[in-house]
């Protein structure tokens, strides 16, 4: 593999971690607001929810972060055409990053007794506008909507709003981050042992996966009218396709079933990662269609070398840190269940 | 505002993010070395009054830590959004310290998550004060990462420039530049003078409003020790940063300082007013100093900002920026020696507490140690000026062309407006429903001794 693919690859695994860590977050955020102030069900299910992001908000923040200055390292031309472009967006976004992490923090570590209604609307709603907002530039990478004249870099908004392809990925985000995260609470809810909170997420687990599958199929086809290159790339690697629907099947049969929860969140997690390296792999040699290629906005080899092996000597601290931290919180029954001493 | 050019209006917005950022970022890296120290203390001399001012410290902390990291997003997504023509350039240099940051701060997070919700976990205390230790590692590593990147925009190497063309990059020498040892220790020792001095602030307005369990004097002690000692620290370092810039930013040191003329044995000139004509009425000058700080001897040659071009020279402004760092660097040294003397007589028989003027001394030492790093900042920033990387590349080629950005300031001022406001309300909020008599009570502490009953 070349230095430019080893790049790409790393920062792509990087940007699927997000995915994944960040759906169960907005998810829950979401299904959080759902349950506690529209329609009044007690706090079960926003308890297990806060329980397990407690420990982990903040490294789900880092894996964007993480994304974003390799990109800028790795392909520095992107700082440039999508730095510019994304001034306005990029900033709200982080806006509702900000909020979103701020407010968690004080709602959690703060001493308010129950919950605050304005801190579970901002995170209801973040958790929404958040996946939408990030899920755009996606679309924006398909080319056509960023240019550049006279040396002065523009994103074009009247195209990019009036653009049906940009709303099949808003729409495939959100369902996606509710799909993915009703999966994996429900599993953790079986976890805790609480039987109520599991069979109300196993229904909305259920309930988002017929819409999931609907809207990955719509985008899929918008691509070929936005971009019939990459379009017909992406027919080169059908099986990954094929394999991302099979794993799908599995694992709603399994949540319908109720058995092997764990395998079924393992399922989905496969599900999405045949859907995301298929997009990804045929979506190269470009990071922005025609104007931003991995092998000429590759920055030079001594950095390229210099960061592949930083992030080598990273992994090695971070892969055991993470299962200390999945360790003590996401696989202790005893912390699942909520018997473990309160914070600090 | 709108009207002002993009890259003025860019220059307002980092400004805007980075002054926020760096009180946050600087009570991120200090603050967990001062809850090791008092976790610390309170096992070697089995106090339990010290592990519950680490307990309780790093309860706020946590709060902090949070507008710490979304304002850190902040900054690291703006470099992009707002200096693309920088980071397109610079980062084929200097991207490597960078993205090493988001490693460390990763380490930091997870084991940040770990310790608050482990503190009846373990057997043996030790464990779980060792587990602070990856936290104060990573958040000042975290620091000098940054920081490296900062040093290498002042004293940039590590590539060549050819016709136009950078090559021949070298990220370690980029990162490992002539900026960058006094830079980080710099940062790095004002960061814990600032978390100490802003803790021993808060214990002493408790004090001050009266309290006067043995719990607020432990952690007045701890605090004005540990200001003294990080203070007078970063005043050393603070003089080799001087000795680095008499060599290889000159300009910025002559700024600093109102020097003109290149000439061995030069005065410091301290305060002042500058008129018209350039002449300085009213400045302290003490004869010998700068040549002294320049290189440790009067005989010393400091390059004067004559010179440089005139488009290449900071503004003069700085030199208030300057005197009024070094003037409350001075305080915090000298507030917290006050403070020992004291001290040492209330031992000797005099028992009546601390002096109430004393006391709002102690208080101002947060603000003060706070102000001290905005203004080293603010220094370092404009004192670099016209250059983002000096000699290389000027801040007005390496803005965006975007027209939007005045809208963005209004956007950020808002949001960091709500930030502060509600972070101080959640902490104020958090303290007040807590008392720490009451606390203790829950723990089983005896209020006095400090020892268990």
């Amino acid at each position: 593999m070349s230095y430019e693919v080893v790049g790409i690859t790393i920062l792509w695994t990087f940007l699927f971690g997000y995915l994944i860590v960040a759906s169960v977050d907005f998810g829950a955020g979401f299904f959080s607001y759902y349950t506690a102030v529209v329609t009044r069900h007690e706090n079960k299910v926003h308890n297990i929810i806060q329980r397990y992001l407690t420990p982990v908000w903040e490294v789900t923040n880092v894996f964007l972060i993480f994304f974003v200055v390799g990109l800028v390292g790795f392909f520095p031309d992107t700082a440039y055409f999508y730095g510019t472009a994304l001034l306005v967006p990029g900033s709200l976004a982080i806006v509702l990053l900000a909020l979103r992490g701020a407010y968690y923090a004080y709602n959690t570590y703060g001493s308010s007794k129950e919950n605050d209604k304005i801190y579970m609307t901002i995170y209801g709603a973040t958790g929404l506008l958040l996946p939408a907002a990030l899920s755009t530039i996606l679309a924006l990478s398909e080319g056509g909507i960023i240019t550049e004249t006279n040396g002065k870099v523009r994103l074009d908004w009247i195209q990019f709003f009036s653009n049906p392809y940009t709303w099949s990925v808003v729409i495939l985000a959100l369902v996606s981050v509710l799909y993915i995260s009703a999966m994996f609470l429900s599993y953790y809810a079986k976890r805790a042992e609480d039987q109520h909170s599991f069979e109300l997420l196993r229904r909305y687990a259920l309930f988002w996966s017929g819409p999931t599958i609907l809207a990955c199929v719509f985008a899929f086809f918008q691509i070929n009218r936005q971009n019939p290159e990459h379009f017909e790339n992406m027919l080169n690697m059908s099986w990954m396709f094929i394999a991302s629907l099979i794993c799908f099947l599995i694992a709603v049969y399994f949540v319908w079933k109720k058995v092997n929860l764990g395998w079924a969140f393992v399922l989905v997690m496969l599900q999405f990662a045949f859907a995301w390296y298929g997009y990804g792999r045929s979506h190269l040699p470009y990071i922005l269609y025609n104007q931003i290629s991995i092998y000429e906005s590759f920055t030079n080899e001594t950095m390229a070398i210099a960061l592949i092996i930083a992030f080598i000597a990273g992994l090695f601290i971070l892969i055991p840190s993470l299962i200390l931290l999945l360790r003590l919180f996401l696989f202790d029954s005893k912390y699942v269940r909520g018997h473990s001493p309160k914070k600090g | 505002m709108v009207d002002l050019d993009p890259v003025t209006l860019s220059r307002m917005l980092t400004g805007l993010t980075l002054i926020v950022h760096i009180v946050f970022a600087s009570i991120g890296v200090g603050v967990p070395l001062m809850i090791a120290l008092a976790e610390w203390r309170g096992i070697r001399k089995n106090d339990p009054h010290y592990t519950l001012l680490a307990r309780r410290w790093a309860r706020g902390f946590v709060i902090s830590v949070a507008v710490g990291v979304v304002t850190g997003t902040s900054i690291g997504l703006q470099l992009s959004l707002l200096w693309p023509t920088f980071m397109r350039v610079a980062g084929q240099a200097i991207a490597l310290p960078l993205f090493m940051e988001t490693f460390a701060f990763f380490v930091e997070a997870i084991f940040l998550g770990i310790y608050l919700y482990t503190w009846e976990r373990f057997k043996k205390p030790m464990i779980h004060l060792l587990l602070l230790i990856p936290v104060v590692l990573g958040s000042s590593a975290s620091a000098f990462f940054i920081t490296s990147l900062n040093a290498f925009m002042n004293a940039p190497q590590g590539f060549t420039l050819k016709n136009g063309v950078f090559a021949e990059f070298k990220p370690l020498v980029a990162m490992f530049n002539p900026a960058t040892p006094t830079k980080v220790s710099h940062v790095l020792a004002s960061s814990y003078t600032a978390s100490a001095g802003l803790l021993a602030g808060i214990a002493a307005y408790s004090l001050l409003r009266g309290r006067k369990e043995a719990y607020f004097k432990k952690a007045l002690k701890l605090t004005v020790i540990s200001t003294f000692v990080f203070a007078v620290s970063t005043a050393i370092i603070g003089d080799f940063s001087g000795k680095f810039l008499a060599k290889y930013q000159p300009e910025k040191l002559a700024a600093g300082e109102w020097h003109f003329e290149t000439t061995d044995r030069a005065p410091l000139i301290y305060g002042g007013v500058m008129d018209e004509s350039g002449s300085i009425k009213y400045a302290i000058k003490i004869p010998y100093a700068l040549s002294i700080l320049a290189g440790n001897s009067p005989n010393t040659e400091v390059i004067g900002l004559n010179e440089f071009p005139v488009d290449e020279r900071p503004s003069l402004k700085i030199h208030y920026l300057f005197d009024t760092m070094v003037t409350i660097g001075g305080l915090l040294v000298l507030i917290p020696l006050i403070y020992m003397f004291r001290h040492r007589l209330s031992r000797k028989g005099n028992k009546r507490g601390y002096p109430k003027w004393l006391l709002v001394c102690l208080v101002l030492l947060g603000p003060l140690a706070m102000a001290a790093t905005e203004l080293g900042w603010l220094y370092a920033e404009f004192g670099r000026q016209p250059w983002i990387v000096r000699g290389y590349m000027k801040v007005a080629h390496a803005a965006t062309t975007q027209d939007t950005v005045g809208y963005m300031i209004i956007l950020f001022l808002a949001l960091y407006i709500v930030l502060c406001l509600s972070c101080v309300k959640v902490l104020a909020k958090l303290f007040r429903n807590k008392d720490v008599v009451e606390e203790m009570r829950e723990l089983g502490i005896h209020a006095k001794g400090g020892m268990k009953p």
